[in-house]
């Protein structure tokens, strides 16, 4: 057999696919503080943005460059950060004032084995609940996982035009896998990607920043001329604090309104065999590529498996899940933890189907093999 | 049919296997179909065991890790006793001599060369040993055309270090044409 000739394809480490996907999107400012198995994002944010005219700060820590990414996107920049472990839990309060802030931002977790510093060299999903609930309070996220390098480069884009259009930092939940391993991809040529930048007040206009009767409102950047307050308090149309109880409920209710509204647009999935699965494997992230080649086995030996793999975590797909127990008795959820995202599985059937897992949490990737194994005690 | 083919470059940090295999799946990459690499280390920068992988594949590949290789290159002793025996049944096992001294016989097909004692007298460098082990390997393995990883490697020398690097690269072609 001829190997089909893809000439124009290069090889890329999933964290250059990051690093590269974010400058496509626009990205010109980056700051943060190396660690591994995220370190690549940085050295080629460091390359690349001086190249590209944007800038590369490296800060005195964690949360230092978490606070420049928000500073330098409320002075317009489109900006990134990169970490992992132990780095994306001290960012943890400062992605929370993004967040209420409303301050466009990309964030990315390329997980690794903990808790704490844990193995710093090994895979893990370890951090999915992290990304929903590690900033305190009430708060939407938006969270992608991909499985491919491609994916990333993909998905990177993506959360850069969402984090502009809603005024919502976005987090990539990468892993050591995907970060680390290098395919050979086709990249996107840039006049084919969309990009979305933030809508800006015209100038001389009443500016409200935070305006009542809309679900997203312009971001004047700092110096263009407009005088406005950002705080992490509750505040008003004009950011100023607040502890008004109808506008503090207003306020929250709208931050979460504005995810949920487009929640068709940020959640992304996949499936085949589903319609008449006895069993469906859901997946994400790394373990998703063993879970793929399972089914695929699965499948080949005449068992009656389906596949679904969610690229969004956050919002998660709670009703495409619950659509899977039309035919499926057993969902099985392989994770690189010891359970976490089985728990909004469970959420989403709500008992209308067994949920079991499979899961490894010793810094090696899981196999195809294990989760057949699995597939073939539940099926 | 898939034609999937497992590589597995081990060895010490600082050996430069995971360029090694950079490389050769650059060359895959020039060649079509799919590749995939990855690598698994220790923390330190030097020393501790090193494994770099090239999975080349004419379908899509999922899993993206060896199972068991069709090629084994060990380059230290500890990388031999952990990686010598886990490979195919009509795989080869290549091992750098200069680190390992006695080499176990397994019933599977196994080559033993002195990887960096030859590229430190033929070439007066240690530091290129990566890409003598890589000449060998594809004179053996033929993973990719002779051609592809050659300008693979080109396109990774520093400037200045092109010539005894692709000299590096023929040096291990030629072991291989020796050795098989």
């Amino acid at each position: 057999m001829i190997l089909q000739k893809k000439p124009e394809s290069r090889l890329m480490q999933g964290n250059e696919a990051c690093a590269e996907g974010a400058i496509a999107a626009g990205a010109n400012f980056y700051a943060g503080y190396p660690i591994t198995p995220s370190t690549e994002i940085a050295e080629i944010a460091a390359r690349r943005l001086p190249e590209t005219g944007g800038r590369f700060i490296q800060m005195e820590d964690e949360i230092g460059g978490m606070a420049a990414v928000i500073g330098a996107a409320i002075g317009g920049a489109k900006a990134f950060t990169a970490t992992s472990g132990p780095g994306f839990s001290l960012k943890q309060e400062n992605i929370g004032y993004a967040i209420m802030a409303e301050i466009p931002c990309v964030i990315v977790n390329v997980q690794r084995l903990g808790p704490s510093t844990g193995v710093a060299t090994a895979p893990a999903q370890g951090d999915v609940m992290q990304a929903r609930w590690g900033t305190h309070g009430d708060h939407p996220v938006i969270a992608f996982s991909p499985s491919s390098v491609r994916e990333t480069f993909d998905l990177t884009v993506k959360a850069f035009n969402l984090s502009e259009k809603l005024r919502q930092p976005v987090i990539i939940l990468l892993d050591e896998i995907v970060g680390h391993m290098r395919e050979n991809i086709i990249v996107p040529a840039p006049e084919s990607l969309e990009i979305v930048n933030r809508e800006r007040p015209a100038d001389g206009v009443d500016y409200k920043p935070y305006a009542d009767d809309r679900e997203v409102s312009p971001l004047a950047s700092f110096g263009d001329g407009h005088f406005f307050n950002i705080t992490g308090l509750f505040h008003d149309e004009q950011g100023f604090p607040t502890t008004d109880p109808i506008r503090v409920k207003n306020q929250l209710l709208r931050l979460h309104q504005k995810v949920e509204n487009h929640r068709d647009e940020i959640i992304i999935t996949e499936e085949f065999g589903t319609e008449d699965a006895v069993l469906t494997v859901v997946c994400y992230g790394c373990s998703a590529r063993s879970a793929r080649q399972a089914v695929k086995l699965a499948r080949e030996e005449g068992l009656p498996v389906g596949f679904f793999r969610t690229a969004t975590i956050w919002p998660f797909p709670y009703e495409k899940i619950a659509a899977l127990t039309r035919s499926a008795r057993t969902l099985l959820v392989p994770e690189m933890n010891m359970g976490q995202l089985i728990a909004e599985v469970e959420r989403a059937v709500k008992g209308r189907a067994e949920v079991a897992g499979a899961n490894r949490f010793d810094g090696e990737l899981i196999t195809p093999q294990e989760i057949l194994v699995r597939i073939k005690e539940l099926i | 049919m898939s034609r999937r083919k497992e590589i597995r470059l081990t060895g010490s940090g600082g050996q430069g296997l995971i360029l090694a295999a950079i490389i050769l799946a650059e060359a895959a990459t020039r060649e079509g179909g799919y590749v995939v690499q990855t690598q698994a280390y220790g923390p330190e920068a030097r020393g501790g065991a090193s494994k770099a992988e090239v999975i080349t594949d004419s379908e899509e590949i999922l899993y993206p890790k060896v199972t068991v290789p069709d090629f084994v290159l060990a380059m230290s002793e500890n990388s031999y006793r952990k990686y010598g025996k886990d490979y195919k049944e009509d795989g080869i096992l290549l091992v750098d001599s200069t680190f390992v001294r006695e080499v176990a016989e397994n019933g599977k097909k196994v080559i033993s060369l002195p990887i960096t004692r030859l590229a430190r007298e033929k070439l007066g460098k240690e530091i290129v040993s990566n890409i003598v082990a890589l000449g060998v390997i594809n004179g053996i393995a033929k993973v990719v055309s002779d051609e592809s990883l050659k300008q693979a490697v080109l396109e990774r020398a520093p400037r200045g270090t092109e010539e005894i690097n692709i000299k590096a690269l023929e040096l291990g072609l030629s072991l291989a044409r020796e050795a098989v």
